[in-house]
């Protein structure tokens, strides 16, 4: 039996590394239940999200409610789970949006240098002068409250931090004797980016990734919890909190399992990037490498 | 002046304040299109169901919106430079008048969540790197990871059930000002400053552990160590005084952060800051207030940044020598 290429064996010890961290896989299962859940929602959700039964309304958790149900009778259960579906959308759309014109920017920016350099970071140090929030808040000024916004919004507010971690690692790859020996052959620009460039600035990429969905949901359930994000009917985890403003002694259980759905999602996305770091960046892999040897 | 500027200090201060100059002319410029990129008509959509020609024509004009835009944007630029920053939509209340008074509140939620921060990531972060590996570290590495993912304002309405709706200790929301009234000032500001202060702490305390981490690993605690120094010594003068560079700048970074992002926070709480105040103005559709505000909030966030950075280049000289 060949050997397998280097590529392939970094791969598999990387994987192999990854599940070998606790936390790591059990935030990867939990991620994988929740989109399972969210995914499934419309079908095993055990009421409709606006069936209203106030004779029920404010009812604790039970057998028939697991957790509860609201002021208008409402199936908690319900709503979180329809509710949790839409924030990984959104997290997951903006989140996209954000890699791709980030991404873009960021490698032309950090391999043709020059002009195209200067110009974009420029307007990346002028989009990560404002607060998160408050930048997410004006686009939604500008554009209305409504779910294409909200995704738009939070696109739009995370593209900067993905072009700088682009920029960097690309400054740093470009420099590489493989890229100089390829250039030197005549390769094209295209073929190098895709080949040699991509590939060697994924990890941090990755990283951020799964970070970013986690400060996305937190975003959008804001905004929803200001009543700019996703609007009513269809039902928000932020804007189930809001709701429950009014019954904070007479019901806990309107604020506690929204606000459970977020922080489940977000430390699980939080706890996956902290894994992937230890994995994809090489002076955090040598610690790891080291604790599992122990 | 040549001596002047010679000195890397002065080079380096120079070299960062004409970069804020550089990115606050991108704020400004932001700021000014924020109410052209609106689809539609501005001035249409902020009247609402107060419209009629004559409002309409004499909000237009007031605004300067009739005028060619090159002309708008150097007048806004003009009027910004000098502390106009126009009137409100809403209420015809100037701008600068109307932030510069919710500007205090702010400021003190700001500093008191700050202040809460730091007790607590100060000596957890330290704690946990100079424990690494134990339980204690675990602990509260594993809280800290908690404490960032929670939303702050669900942490908010959780404080408010337990602290003002069922013990009853503290006030539900409102605010009174500091001068007037320091002890009601005081009990306003506990809850809102609290959850402030639990999330920033949460981040914060990540960044003093790996900054404590990556002294204790240096080269030159490790000859202070070997000289024979007490373990004590070693931490607080070698280990601990060191690490605080780089918390001085996350410290820079969160203040900056809290300033501009403690809306949800101050509507939750009704605290008469500057974020309540971008809410209404949003929600409201009064673009100049919203373009102040944006202006002011980015203004301040350059500005704390510029600070921290020249300070951390006074106290750690391969800043400004890089």
């Amino acid at each position: 039996m060949t050997d397998m290429p280097s590529g392939d064996n970094l791969r598999v010890s990387s994987w192999r590394l990854l599940l070998a961290n606790p936390l790591t896989l059990a935030s990867g299962v939990v991620l994988i239940a929740v989109a399972i859940a969210a995914g499934t929602a419309r079908w095993i959700a055990p009421s409709g999200i606006n069936d209203v039964d106030v004779p029920n309304a404010l009812q604790p958790p039970s057998g028939a409610h697991w957790f509860g149900t609201d002021e208008l009778g409402r199936d908690i259960l319900s709503r979180v789970l329809v509710a949790m579906q839409a924030s990984l959308q959104v997290s997951v759309v903006s989140v996209a949006f954000a890699v791709v014109v980030g991404v873009t920017v960021g490698v032309v920016a950090g391999y043709r240098g020059g002009w195209a350099d200067i110009v974009f970071m420029r307007v990346v140090d002028v989009m990560f002068a404002f607060p998160v929030l408050l930048l997410a808040l004006a686009i939604v000024a500008i554009l209305g409250p409504g779910m294409t916004t909200t995704m738009l919004a939070i696109g739009i507010v995370f593209t900067p931090i993905f072009a700088r971690v682009a920029r960097a690692s690309t400054l740093s790859v470009r420099t590489e004797p493989y890229v100089a020996v390829s250039r030197t052959m005549g390769t094209g620009h295209g073929f190098i980016l895709s080949r040699h460039v991509l590939p060697n600035i994924a990890g941090p990429l990755i990283v951020q990734t799964s970070l970013s969905l986690a400060f996305a949901i937190l975003s959008e359930a804001a905004l929803s919890f200001l009543g700019l994000g996703i609007q009513p009917p269809h039902p928000s985890l932020g804007r189930m909190i809001f709701d429950s403003q009014g019954f904070v002694t007479l019901a806990w259980w309107m604020a506690v399992f929204p606000g459970a759905a977020i922080v489940v999602i977000v430390l699980a996305f939080n706890l996956l990037g902290d894994g992937l770091r230890d994995v994809l960046d090489p002076k955090q892999r040598t610690l790891a490498e080291a604790r599992r040897n122990r | 002046m040549r001596t002047l500027f010679a000195s890397p200090i002065l080079r380096f201060v120079g070299r960062r304040l004409l970069y804020s100059l550089v990115v606050l002319a991108g704020v400004l410029v932001l700021a000014f299109a924020l109410v052209h990129l609106v689809p539609g008509d501005p001035v249409r959509i902020a009247l609402g169901t107060r419209y009629t020609p004559e409002a309409y024509q004499a909000l237009r004009s007031a605004s300067g919106l009739d005028r060619p835009l090159v002309q708008q944007f150097f007048s806004y630029a003009g009027s910004a430079l000098t502390g106009d920053l126009g009137v409100s939509f809403r209420n015809g209340d100037p701008v600068t008048a109307t932030l510069l008074e919710r500007l205090p509140a702010t400021v003190s939620l700001a500093i008191v969540g700050i202040l809460i921060a730091l007790l607590i990531a100060l000596p957890a972060g330290i704690w946990s790197a100079l424990h690494r590996g134990r339980i204690s570290d675990g602990i509260i590495r594993v809280t800290s990871q908690f404490g960032v993912s929670i939303p702050d304002f669900w942490m908010a309405i959780l404080l408010i059930g337990l602290f003002a709706s069922t013990l009853g200790w503290l006030p539900t929301s409102g605010y009174r000002p500091l001068l007037t009234d320091p002890g009601g000032w005081l009990r306003h500001v506990i809850l809102p400053g609290l959850t402030v202060g639990l999330v920033a702490a949460a981040i914060m305390t990540r960044y003093v552990r790996t900054a404590v981490l990556e002294v204790a690993s240096a080269a030159h605690v490790r000859t202070a160590r070997s000289k024979g120094l007490a373990p004590a010594v070693v931490t607080s003068r070698h280990i601990v005084r060191n690490a605080l560079v780089p918390v001085l700048t996350i410290t820079g970074i969160q203040l900056a952060t809290i300033l501009g992002g403690v809306i949800v926070v101050e509507v939750v709480f009704a605290w008469p800051g500057l974020g309540r105040l971008v809410y209404n103005a949003v929600a409201a559709r009064d673009y100049p207030l919203i373009q102040g505000a944006v202006l002011l909030i980015a203004t301040l966030f350059l500005l704390i940044n510029l600070i921290v950075d020249v300070l951390y280049a006074v106290v750690d000289p391969r800043i400004r020598l890089s």
